[in-house]
């Protein structure tokens, strides 16, 4: 059985373990903990290890995601999930402009990590707070081959897209 | 869309740079702590602002500019209290008190001081309306972001740019091996030669930072001098590993089997 991973990573509440449960075909392996810092406190639970998502290719190939942990205090999780992976999404989310350059941070941290393919998926579009993307790739500081895509993690056509505008970008890095 | 925000995570420079790049139209609401300021951009430029702290008014700006005396401001308040800017500006150019010029510059310096002023908010509720334009009474210019930009901005570009140019704090420095150079010829501020004292490729900038007292910007800021003058190199501190290079692992070797690997997955994530 051949295994490749890909991991989602994004600051704290940004959709991360939506994105993965939304294309999973099992139940998301979530490691989710009552949140206990007030200042992070805008939802319940949050990822301290990682989530595990899980997609059959065929009998030969399976692909797994791998969600980091949102909380700055995790991060030491994010160099182990990195290693071998083939490629990452950020997720940003849309609507909340003082996660950006935390967003930005955990960019560069992946990038420094690896050399692997990325997109950057601007997600909660369906908030009427959220930020257009042509506003957030000037706000992230993103050049313009950086694939900056609109997401609903919630939806599963917008999740799909994200992924396979990855796995394109996989594709064009093995054109010699 | 909304673009909203708070000064505090989104700072006013980035605020400004996008709405420059983005050439928008548009009117920015800005509520800070103790004070309120509306600024209106056309295709990108500031057009209008006014602030909560003064009167706003045309009358009031010349005063403010030493075109107006106080006894003229308190005589068009009582008179024109009612009259719009516009219509008070061609009075005052037919009346010979000011001419057109000097009531331009005067808006340009009022409305470049208050987008100054929003440098020096911490914190602060925006919320940018597109195309909502200044009232039609009001006088608008048209000035360029980028000056205004740059002023307000300097520092905050300094330190994002000597984070990028010395993004880690784990590496190590050491003297180039420059012949030409001698670095008791150099003039060295005192912080700069304890600085100099203390690099050796075994020592990581995060140690001679620490034991300096120097915080990461303004250590930074020296060695980014340093090394602009060519007299250190940034180096893998001794004894430290090297990276083991992580590329991307593909279970199969061959780029014909990776490529047929990687087309798998997009059919099957089609399929979903």
């Amino acid at each position: 059985m051949q295994t490749v991973k890909m991991v989602v990573t994004g600051p704290f509440s940004s959709g991360k373990t939506q994105f993965i449960q939304t294309v999973s075909e099992i139940d998301v392996v979530a490691t989710e903990r009552k949140i206990s810092s007030e200042s992070e406190r805008i939802k319940e639970t949050t990822t301290v290890a990682m989530d595990f998502g899980r997609i059959t290719v065929d009998d030969d190939l399976v692909l797994y995601l791998f969600g980091t942990p949102g909380q700055k205090r995790f991060d030491f999780m994010w160099e182990i999930l990195s290693e071998g992976m083939l490629g990452f999404v950020v997720m940003v989310d849309s609507s909340r402009p003082e996660t950006f350059r935390e967003a930005r941070r955990i960019l560069e941290t992946f990038r420094a990590y690896a050399p692997t393919p990325y997109v950057v998926t601007a997600n909660k579009q369906d908030l009427p707070d959220a930020w257009e993307t042509s506003d957030m790739r000037i706000a992230l500081r993103l050049s313009p081959e950086v694939k900056l895509l609109p997401c609903v993690a919630t939806d599963k056509e917008s999740v799909k897209n994200s992924l396979l505008e990855l796995l394109y970008s996989i594709l064009e890095r093995m054109e010699p | 869309m909304a673009l909203k925000g708070n000064l505090r995570d989104f700072s006013f420079s980035q605020l400004l740079n996008l709405i420059s790049l983005a050439k928008k139209t548009g009117t920015l609401q800005v509520h800070g702590l103790d004070k309120d300021a509306l600024l209106s951009f056309e295709g990108g430029k500031l057009c209008y602002a006014q602030n909560s702290r003064n009167d706003n008014g045309l009358a009031a700006v010349l005063v403010r500019t030493n075109k107006l005396t106080d006894k003229q401001y308190r005589v068009i308040k009582n008179r024109a209290e009612n009259i719009g800017d516009k219509e008070l500006g061609l009075m005052l150019i037919n009346s010979n008190y000011v001419t057109q010029y000097e009531i331009l510059v005067s808006l340009k310096h009022e409305f470049v001081s208050t987008a100054k002023d929003l440098f020096t908010w911490s914190e602060g509720i925006f919320q940018f309306e597109n195309n909502l334009k200044p009232s039609p009474d009001k006088i608008s210019l048209l000035i360029n972001l980028e000056n205004i930009i740059i002023e307000g901005s300097r520092q905050l570009q300094e330190k994002e740019r000597l984070e990028d140019e010395i993004p880690s704090l784990d590496m190590a420095l050491k003297f180039t091996e420059n012949p030409g150079t001698n670095i008791r010829n150099v003039n060295l501020s005192v912080k700069e030669w304890r600085v100099v004292s203390f690099i050796n490729p075994k020592n990581s900038m995060r140690q001679i930072a620490r034991t300096t007292k120097l915080n990461g910007f303004e250590f930074r800021r020296i060695v980014y001098s340093l090394i602009q003058a060519g007299l250190v190199e940034i180096v893998r501190p001794e004894g430290a590993e090297p990276p083991s290079p992580k590329i991307s692992t593909l279970p199969v070797e061959s780029p014909d089997e990776q490529k047929s690997l990687v087309n798998r997955l997009i059919t099957r994530i089609k399929s979903l």
